[in-house]
């Protein structure tokens, strides 16, 4: 019987650059941007980072839980601004209220979901391929209703007459309320989101048999399998938690902006993969964790934000965010699988 | 033409602490079929992948032709002669191509190939590289739409283009039909008698018998017998093989219980012979036979994998026929399946997660997992079984092979069950963690019907009240484990014994 056991008390310098260099990393950002970037430091840019990092963040938990299962969902950016198409058509074409639009969004986003699996797991389509096709199906479908324009108070329908109805206020509340924290109207509604969210997707992973079983079925899906896991119940299931979300995001994309705008979102899908993916690096994980996705979203808003407030300019920003994944990824791959 | 190809002296190979060959010599004469017989883990595919260029050996030489030999990749192996046929057949051919440009692929791979296809001399070449072995194939026809035999032909006749001097030929049945191994046989008597050196590795007995002019037998990393006169000792050789140097455990066989499961007339193929089976309480059965005879597909029947073609199943009186994992685990059936690595272990997972994976509905409040209960179980089956470890939370990767199994055989411990079914339960285990698993595994066995499959008759012999033997997908022979007739016992393994032992077999399905 060999004994040649990685010894966990004594770790070796690699061990611990694989499992806090990525914080040490986000801790230095922090202390240089304060230091170099005046204003950086105050609440009101810290509450700007959460708020700019919000919805991709959400949108990041949900590709987290599809990636767990060893899956994949390109969908999510069209989910979300389907959500948002959505809700303006309902709520100013239909003329329905707040809840209406929301609760509309949310089954559209879990009915997404649903057939994504359906796809992968019953049609056996590469998952890759399934949400792409999904993709672009949705891109498509959101247009349709209003032959491609974008939905506000007042435009003129396909039948000639004028929507009458408008955004309702407790809706746009979800984007432009603020709670009181210490300072008044300092927490946006999408940020209290985003950690509620972050809070349960990282708990439901990490304490639940669920998402210990959706682990495993990542791991090993047919050691999971015979183990008398049901497996194509939890990953439909997995595609169904990314596409509430999307649509969750695609509602505060929605309060935000306050009209359906057909331009919108375009960057929603890269920006959360590689939040998702850098999430990888974070304190050694080396696989989708809620926490680390969390962590990856606001790392590439604390970039983002501190590099802006020393004047880089903004056609910058996809550089700094690809550099960023790779060197993630490189922590995480090369790093991680010398052990 | 006569003369000895290939000539293998001292060869020597070690993986970590492993030593798994240990100094093989072995002709491979030309112009004759050599089957290399031996059971998981002697050391055949090892010995196969030195020769074919995937390994490097640690000691000894191979020589071809009387040349020290030593190809360091797949591709220079090929270029001197020797061409292997893989057990898995797609890793023989490109689906997505035409029989013609699979029939070139090693042309077209070629560097020094002219850039331009010209298809019709492709389909020219490929014709001819066909017609040499009297293959009739539709040139245009995608290899994605052949049956798995003809593919196999396709790779076959693809290696035969290099004109090699040595084919071998790894399990190439396995996955063929009756009919569709009776072609593969037809082409590998022409390719004898075109002068080729075969090395055939195989299990079935019915294909050794078909083809083998000579038998040699591997075992632990050595080779333990040649059989090289008409008539061969098939019996002699399987004997070799499984090598039942009499274990020093000593087996009190239980009475059995209540009777648990009963088999009527289950049949494992729908042309197979019936299968009649009754599992009692406090009872460890050992079913034994060589590999593909049937053992796993009868383990994936009682364990909602597979269907049965016929018959039925009672479990404890009632109807039983899960139709998956989660269905036989509810309703009292364990697996603990073969092959940890694929079917077992979950890599990512430490000790704790891999053992409490299938009861975490039971060990979990309102979703959300019980630590508590959780380690509770994990620590007990850490120490009844003795894992080697420094807690619940070591990553299954760290632990050598035997603890890594132990933890497997302790899940299933770890709850109560009707039935419990391991399946290859010794693989890639050093002997005391063998011991340990053994003892564990009858000393719980009061409250359940155990049964165990194995290849191998030694283990069989360690661990069982009863021993069943399995050949062509039904059971031969039925043995209580004392004052056991081994010889009989490989008789039945070999399949010499189908015929005179029908009557012993209506005498176990009355049991």
């Amino acid at each position: 019987m060999s004994e040649t056991r990685v010894n966990t008390k004594t770790m070796s310098l690699t061990d611990y650059a694989i499992r806090y260099g990525f914080v040490a990393l986000l801790v230095g950002l922090v202390v240089y941007f304060s230091i170099a970037a005046e204003g950086f430091a105050s609440p009101y840019s810290a509450v700007f980072i959460f708020q700019s990092v919000a919805i991709t963040g959400i949108l990041a938990l949900g590709v987290t839980a599809t990636l767990v299962v060893d899956g994949f969902d390109l969908s999510i950016g069209a989910v979300a601004t389907s959500a948002l198409m959505l809700s303006a058509y309902v709520m100013v074409v239909l003329e329905q209220s707040a809840l209406v639009a929301v609760v509309a969004c949310l089954l559209m986003g879990a009915l997404v979901g649903l057939i994504n699996g359906f796809l992968i797991v019953q049609m056996r389509v590469p998952d890759l391929l399934a949400t792409l096709g999904m993709m672009f199906l949705l891109i498509g479908l959101q247009r349709i209703p209003t032959e491609g324009r974008s939905i506000a108070t007042g435009m003129s329908l396909p039948d000639g007459s004028t929507a009458q109805g408008s955004f309702s206020p407790e809706f746009l509340a979800l984007g432009r309320h603020r709670f009181d924290f210490f300072i008044d109207n300092l927490i946006p509604v999408s940020v209290v989101f985003l950690i509620v969210i972050a809070i349960g997707i990282w708990l439901f992973l990490e304490y639940t048999r669920y998402g210990r079983v959706m682990y495993a079925i990542g791991s090993n899906q047919r050691a999971a399998s015979l183990a008398g896991v049901p497996v194509k119940k939890y990953k439909i299931i997995a595609y169904m938690i990314s596409g509430v979300l999307a649509s969750m995001g695609g509602i505060l994309l929605a309060a935000r902006l306050g009209r359906g705008d057909i331009a919108s979102g375009n960057n929603l899908l890269l920006d959360s993969v590689a939040a998702a993916l850098i999430g990888f690096a974070v304190l050694g994980a080396a696989k989708p964790n809620a926490f680390g996705t969390a962590i990856g979203a606001l790392f590439v808003g604390i970039l983002l934000q501190g590099l802006t407030m020393m004047n880089a300019p903004y056609y910058t920003q996809d550089f700094v965010k690809g550099g960023v994944l790779v060197v993630a990824l490189m922590f995480t791959f090369a790093l991680s699988n010398r052990r | 033409m006569a003369g000895i190809p290939i000539k293998i002296r001292g060869l020597e190979k070690r993986f970590a602490a492993n030593r798994v060959l240990r100094g093989v010599d072995l002709d491979i004469p030309a112009g004759k079929v050599t089957v290399l017989m031996g059971a998981n883990g002697a050391g055949k595919s090892t010995l196969v992948k030195i020769i074919c260029g995937l390994y490097e050996a640690d000691a000894g030489e191979v020589f071809l032709n009387d040349e020290p030999f030593a190809p360091n990749t797949p591709s220079a192996a090929l270029q001197a002669g020797i061409v292997t046929v893989h057990q898995n057949i797609n890793d023989g051919v490109v689906p997505d191509l035409d029989v013609a440009s699979n029939l070139m692929l090693d042309w077209l791979a070629n560097p020094k190939s002219a850039p331009l296809l010209n298809p019709r001399r492709i389909r020219k070449s490929a014709e001819e590289i066909a017609a040499k072995l009297d293959l009739n194939f539709d040139m245009n026809s995608m290899v994605s739409d052949l049956t798995l035999a003809d593919r196999q032909l396709v790779a076959i006749a693809r290696a035969m283009a290099h004109s090699p001097k040595m084919m071998i030929l790894d399990e190439p049945t396995s996955s063929l039909s009756a009919a569709e191994a009776e072609r593969l046989f037809r082409l590998v008597e022409k390719l004898r008698e075109s002068g080729v050196a075969i090395l055939y590795i195989s299990h079935r007995m019915s294909d050794i018998r078909r083809v083998a002019d000579r038998i040699v037998s591997m075992r632990d990393g050595t080779i333990v017998g040649k059989y090289e006169t008409a008539p061969l000792d098939y019996e002699g050789a399987v004997n070799d093989m499984l090598g039942h140097t009499m274990t020093d455990v000593n087996i009190t066989v239980q009475a059995p219980g209540e009777k648990v499961l009963e088999l009527t007339d289950v049949k494992l193929k729908p042309e197979s012979q019936p299968i009649n089976l009754t599992a009692h309480r406090n009872e460890v059965i050992a079913i034994t036979g060589l590999v593909g005879v049937g053992k796993t597909q009868l383990s994936e029947v009682l364990f909602g994998q597979m269907a049965a073609a016929g018959g039925k199943v009672q479990l404890n009186g009632k109807p039983y026929a899960p139709n998956s994992a989660r269905d036989a685990i509810n309703q009292g059936v364990f697996l603990c399946a073969k092959d940890r690595g694929t079917n077992g272990v979950v890599q990512d997972f430490d000790i704790n997660r891999n053992i409490t994976l299938p009861f975490l509905s039971s060990l979990s409040s309102f979703g959300f997992v019980r630590r508590n209960a959780e380690y509770k179980i994990t620590n007990a089956a850490i120490d009844k079984l003795g894992i080697v470890c420094q807690g619940a939370n070591d990553e299954i990767g760290t632990l050598s092979g035997g603890n890594q199994q132990k933890v497997m055989v302790g899940r299933w411990l770890s709850h109560e069950c009707d039935v419990l079914i391991l399946d290859e339960p010794f693989q890639g285990v050093d002997i005391a963690a063998r011991r340990d698993i053994g003892t564990k595994l009858r000393e719980t066995a009061k409250d359940r019907a155990t049964i165990v499959l194995v290849a191998e008759l030694d283990e069989a012999l360690e661990i069982a009240d009863r021993i069943l033997v399995m050949a062509e997908f039904t059971i031969v022979g039925e043995h209580k484990n004392e004052h056991v007739d081994v010889d009989l016992i490989l008789e039945q393994v070999s399949g010499a014994a189908a015929a005179k032992d029908q009557q012993k077999q209506k005498e176990g399905a009355a049991r």
